[in-house]
């Protein structure tokens, strides 16, 4: 079957695909068999096609602001891997300088708003991104993620209400993996087709497969067309699937092991691969090239982040207040 | 030339002043626009700025704060008013999950420079839910600065500096029963610096430190006790976080005796803080125990004498101050 996309982009998709899940797995590997990393750990595997998706859709001036789960935004976004890596490992030389961990990274001129640890709280903070560019009369558009659970929060209503009345450039997508931690979707709401809750507040809405980085596209490049040309919020549904338990410490007793076989067969990374092979976008040993460039990226950031050094103690009093000379209480 | 005007007029100045000066800056809130303000502190603003830059929300307290948040975040200096500090408890996440910890969380790459003021405390017989005096709690939250001024002057002062030149989350906290009081002010700008406080009356014989409208009774009862041949210097901490203490450690140096009085919930309050500085840098120059009056330890009640009988009173304080000179009466 012919593609819609491009050669360039469909190698794109699969090196930033690879890149964010080799980038998880070794990160994986440090935590739970050597215990450099710490903290709480949200995988994103399973869940690479909707970055991908996205970054296509988008330009690098539009932002993007998502939950706990960031790993793959951030690195999408352009944060570095290295600092990525580090940040894990709670690095002076992270992306947070060591002071965020896997659930808080920053990159903002990456133009990449973090990392919140609140389910929900973003989709308010987010709404206040997009009302800054419209304030501003820029055509960037924000990106502002959240997952199923964050859906069942009193904020998405303020939120929906204020930027559709006030028709900010914000696409809220709800990366629907169908588990608030170990509580399924049906067992949240009487509505489980969350795209329907832009409804109350007549918001345009879609929902989407998330499990192929060109039907993510699609819909984002639709609404994001209409938020740049002034068309306000739109709600997308992305369906995906998270291959990992909800954090690194969940023994995943809500599902079984063939439900997530199922969705394994799915997996976006190797179905972009049979595309790529399919058109003769690349050969075997192209796509072997590029695996081997994104394993020396990851390994790297690993050296990188192992022989970084820890922040300095004097760093417990910095970043609290942009005042340099505020005074602290210290006894 | 200075002319007196009323604190909510010394508090729009402030606020009309920075905006004209700043095209980032904008004011958000419930009825600040078209209804001229709740208590017509925002009163001409909209007539002045227009609707891009003065804005109405619906009673969405956590959803239009995440959106000053968020805007800060993104280049632009809001001013979001509550009606009263008691609905922004709605939206205690965003400030305290997300304002005052975005500096810190990302390393020191996204700060949040906002304003959020609105009455505080107590105002009358409102009952238990719109009577919280909130200094404290948000003195406890790092990241984040707290204001309680207890005049015009030192507001519209106070609340220029806190728009253009903090660039960290400010709690700007108000009264409902001062924004009628009348004072003079200059014409000619001027800003006054956060973490200042300020001697409001000399005196040698005891310090009594307040803030906001407890400030009345603290000077209120100077002007009894002077009556009686006591000589009270009057502190008015003016910022809370960061807290001045230095200013009430050299008055007690002199005075050698400490009497407080605030409008919080006694536990883990403003005076426990000054208590505990106050006891640790001046233990030697004290001559009493530090005291202190709060408002009563339970939710604020309807009926006029239970309000009278459970916030700080002149004759309450004067008995204290009485108490700590150890004289009879």
């Amino acid at each position: 079957m012919a593609s819609k996309f491009s050669k360039e982009t469909y190698l794109y998709w699969y090196e930033l695909m690879q890149l964010i899940r080799q980038f998880e797995l070794i990160a994986e590997e440090k935590y739970k068999m050597e215990g450099k990393i710490r903290g709480f750990f949200h995988a994103y595997i399973g869940q690479e096609a909707i970055a991908a998706g996205c970054m296509t859709a988008t330009k690098p001036d539009d932002k993007f602001i998502t939950a706990y789960r960031d790993h793959g935004l951030a690195i999408a976004k352009g944060v570095s891997v290295d600092s990525c890596m580090a940040e894990l490992y709670g690095k002076a030389t992270g992306c947070a300088k060591g002071k965020g961990g896997s659930m808080h990274f920053f990159g903002k001129k990456e133009n990449f708003f973090g990392g919140h640890g609140i389910v929900g709280a973003q989709i308010g903070t987010g709404t206040g991104l997009a009302f800054a560019e419209k304030y501003n009369g820029t055509d960037n558009v924000v990106l502002c993620y959240f997952g199923d659970g964050a859906a069942r929060q009193g904020i998405l209503h303020e939120s929906f209400n204020l930027a559709m009345l006030w028709k900010l450039p914000v696409i809220y997508i709800c990366e629907n993996n169908n588990y608030a931690m170990g509580t399924s979707v049906e067992r949240t709401s009487n509505v489980v087709d969350i795209y329907k809750l832009a409804d109350g507040y007549e918001m345009p809405a879609d929902q989407l497969d998330g499990m192929h980085p060109e039907t993510v596209h699609e819909g984002v490049a639709r609404a994001v067309k209409r938020a740049r040309e002034g068309g306000g919020p739109t709600l997308l549904e992305i369906k995906t699937y998270r291959y990992k338990g909800h954090s690194i410490s969940d023994p995943q007793k809500y599902r079984t092991k063939e439900e997530v076989d199922e969705y394994k067969a799915k997996d976006p990374i190797a179905l972009v691969r049979d595309v790529i092979l399919n058109n003769k976008f690349a050969a075997e040993k192209d796509l072997e090239a590029i695996d081997k460039r994104v394993d020396d990226i990851v390994n790297a950031s690993v050296k990188f982040a192992e022989e970084s050094p820890w922040p300095n103690d004097d760093e417990v009093l910095k970043d609290i207040y942009v005042d340099q000379n505020y005074p602290f209480i210290v006894d | 030339m200075a002319r007196s005007i009323a604190f909510r007029d010394a508090l729009r100045e402030a606020m009309s002043e920075e905006m004209r000066r700043d095209e980032r800056v904008f004011l958000m809130g419930e009825e600040v626009a078209e209804y001229n303000g709740a208590y017509k502190v925002s009163q001409g603003m909209l007539a002045e700025f227009g609707a891009k830059r003065i804005i109405d929300t619906p009673i969405a307290e956590l959803g239009f704060t995440a959106v000053g948040v968020g805007a800060a975040q993104n280049g632009l200096r809001p001013v979001v008013e509550f009606m009263t500090w008691n609905f922004a408890v709605l939206a205690l996440d965003q400030i305290l999950n997300t304002a005052s910890k975005m500096l810190a969380m990302s390393g020191g790459q996204i700060s949040c420079p906002i304003v959020f003021r609105g009455g505080n405390g107590s105002a009358g017989q409102l009952g238990a839910q719109h009577s919280t005096a909130f200094e404290a709690m948000y003195a406890n939250i790092p990241g984040i600065k707290v204001v309680s001024p207890s005049n015009g002057y030192d507001a519209k002062g106070l609340l220029k500096q806190a728009i253009r030149y903090e660039e960290d989350p400010v709690m700007f906290m108000e009264s409902e029963q001062m924004y009628g009081d009348k004072m003079e002010i200059p014409e000619e700008e001027y800003y006054i610096e956060l973490g200042k406080a300020d001697v409001k009356r000399k005196g040698t014989d005891v310090t009594i430190v307040s803030f906001n409208k407890m400030m009345k009774v603290a000077l209120g009862a100077a002007a009894e006790l002077e009556k009686e041949g006591i000589s009270a210097e009057v502190i008015d901490l003016r910022t809370i976080r960061p807290l001045d203490w230095k200013t009430i450690l050299e008055s007690v140096k002199k005075t050698n005796r400490l009497v407080i009085v605030e409008e919080q919930w006694p536990f883990a309050s403003v005076s426990s803080e000054i208590s505990y500085v106050i006891q640790k840098e001046g233990f030697d120059y004290l001559d009493a125990p530090i005291r202190r009056i709060t408002a009563a330890d339970a939710p604020l009640h309807y009926a006029p004498n239970l309000v009278a009988a459970a916030l700080p009173s002149i004759e309450r304080t004067v008995k204290l101050v009485k108490e700590v000179m150890y004289l009879k009466k």
